[in-house]
């Protein structure tokens, strides 16, 4: 350049000089980077603990799974009434479980919202909600089952519990994303902290919350048989029994039913929630 | 001065480096309709948000009295402000109404702060009320709509839903920010007629604030025009000339008029 004056690059714009777009630099990207490249990383190191070299033995043996899928394509019905009612009771444990879950999450999920409560509720609240997460409802039950002896209300509490914290996670993040336009107006003709509540906070997150209750009955209806396995009543029980006794002309039966049951939940709650959002 | 229902005194509020109020001193008297206008930024919705207690002025010697009550001072919300609330319809530019609730439960919530606690929260609400609430509703013209849900309506009625919901609330003072913004101007002259008769009739203290400096001249006795945080103009609306107005908005003074700008 033969001119005396060079431009100098850096914040100083002259009047009606365009500033340059936004632009991203390495030091800012580098956290994604980081966190991206760390999860590559632990599902190589995974590879191994896990076994995934075994994938292959899914085809090596595969005679077995036929000859188990031939008895199961023969299933037989002579027990059904008491399916059905054993399916029905797991479902009464599910419903039951995520009444009181629910009952649980309301004021739990509200404690845990960062735009309703203060950090000093918010952050014990959100640990106790991980704790009640963290332990499998398979735990709980056995916790319950030693409390008050075998049977549905093990089912019940465990699956309580576990939803609960769950639940609660679901419902403040519901209440995190809400509008506060109109908590303010509300808020603005004098109501007090549990009127903003309820008039402007759950209105919005109602329908959220509905769905996410409903979707957390379809799937305790499953977990409900699982526990099943460890004396909690139901269908799951009389599955664990079948299967142990190798019957499975009845085992197969018992699945049939357990599938249809979970199949037409699935599609009824999922209606309920496609009219709710 | 006896009968200011509001007075501000030094109030200052500052976002990060901006300074967004600085140093605000201002007396309403009661009966008033006062416009507040000035550019995009200029601190308006601030000193508004901030007379109801929805944010607080930076710590320091500024002041905000309603009724003679503090508001705020200190930079802290004074512990009284439900009660104060109470008797301050806030207007929203986004209207504020909660959307999934019917437009007659969104008015009647403007009572909340007047009727049992209980009965508030249930939703109960009393043979009072629900008079009151179709009475406002019938008053601003959407009494048709009360059953209907809040998100289902246009934005002026929402708007004047609003109205309504302060008038529930027995309000003195009504504090309306951008107002008629979001609305088409057929609606926003609905709100602005709205606003006045309450002010006329009723004698309710009334301050909106205005992007639309036309509505100002027109609906409003009184204008005060704020630029960069600071009162650069308090006086009758007639008062106001087309070299101020200029100096006020800078380049932006074609737009503020919605309906011509004065030759």
């Amino acid at each position: 350049m033969s001119g005396p004056v060079a431009q100098t690059p850096g914040p100083i714009l002259t009047p009606g000089e365009t500033p340059a777009p936004p632009h991203r630099s390495l030091v800012q990207q580098a956290p994604d980077l980081l966190v991206w490249g760390l999860v590559l990383i632990l599902l190589i190191v995974a590879v191994k603990p896990v076994e995934m070299g075994h994938i292959s033995k899914l085809f090596t043996n595969s005679q077995n799974m036929r000859e188990f899928g031939a008895d199961l394509l023969h299933p037989n019905f002579d027990q059904l009434p008491l399916y059905i009612s054993q399916m029905w009771l797991t479902i009464q444990i599910a419903m039951w479980g995520t009444a009181l879950a629910v009952v649980i999450a309301v004021p739990f999920g509200l404690a845990c919202a960062r735009n309703v409560s203060p950090p000093w509720l918010q952050q014990p609240m959100r640990l106790l909600m991980n704790l009640l997460r963290s332990i499998p409802d398979l735990v709980v039950g056995t916790l319950f089952i030693v409390a008050v002896g075998l049977g549905p209300f093990a089912g019940v509490m465990a699956l309580a519990l576990n939803t609960g914290g769950v639940l609660a996670k679901l419902f403040s993040e519901a209440v995190e994303a809400i509008d506060k336009g109109p908590v303010e107006g509300v808020r603005a003709t004098g109501a007090n902290r549990l009127q903003e509540v309820v008039w402007g906070i759950i209105p919005q997150v109602a329908p959220l919350w509905t769905s996410y209750a409903l979707y957390r009955f379809e799937s305790n209806s499953r977990s409900a048989t699982v526990l099943g396995l460890i004396g909690a009543g139901g269908i799951g029980q009389l599955l664990f029994e079948t299967l142990n006794a190798f019957d499975y002309h009845h085992l197969s039966a018992i699945i049939i039913v357990i599938i249809v049951a979970v199949t037409l939940i699935d599609i009824l709650s999922q209606a309920m929630r496609s009219r709710l959002l | 001065m006896t009968d200011a229902v509001l007075s501000i005194r030094n109030a200052s509020k500052s976002f990060g480096q901006r300074r967004a109020l600085d140093g605000v001193s201002l007396d309403v008297r009661k009966g008033e309709m006062i416009a507040l206008i000035g550019p995009s930024g200029s601190g308006k919705s601030t000193l508004l948000r901030s007379i109801s207690g929805l944010q607080t002025i930076d710590a320091g010697e500024g002041r905000i009295e309603a009724f003679g009550g503090a508001v705020q001072a200190h930079g802290r919300i004074s512990g009284r402000v439900r009660k104060t609330r109470t008797r301050i319809g806030f207007i929203f530019q986004q209207f504020n109404l909660v959307g999934r609730l019917s437009l007659f439960t969104n008015v009647a919530l403007g009572s909340l702060g007047r009727i049992v606690a209980w009965r508030g929260f249930l939703g109960l609400w009393p043979a009072e009320t629900k008079a009151a609430v179709m009475a406002a509703l019938t008053r601003v013209g959407v009494a048709d709509y009360a059953a209907q849900r809040a998100n289902t309506l246009s934005g002026g009625q929402q708007q004047r839903g609003a109205i309504a919901r302060a008038l529930v609330q027995k309000a003195k003072i009504i504090l309306a920010d951008e107002p008629v913004a979001s609305l088409d101007p057929v609606a926003a002259r609905k709100v602005m007629e709205n606003l006045r008769d309450l002010n006329k009739v009723d004698g309710l203290t009334v301050v909106v604030t205005l992007h639309q400096v036309d509505y100002a001249l027109r609906y409003c006795d009184r204008v005060v025009a704020l630029k960069a945080g600071k009162i650069v103009y308090d006086g009758p609306a007639t008062g106001l000339e087309t070299k101020q107005l200029i100096d006020i908005y800078g380049p932006e003074f074609e737009d503020v008029f919605w309906e011509g700008a004065p030759k």
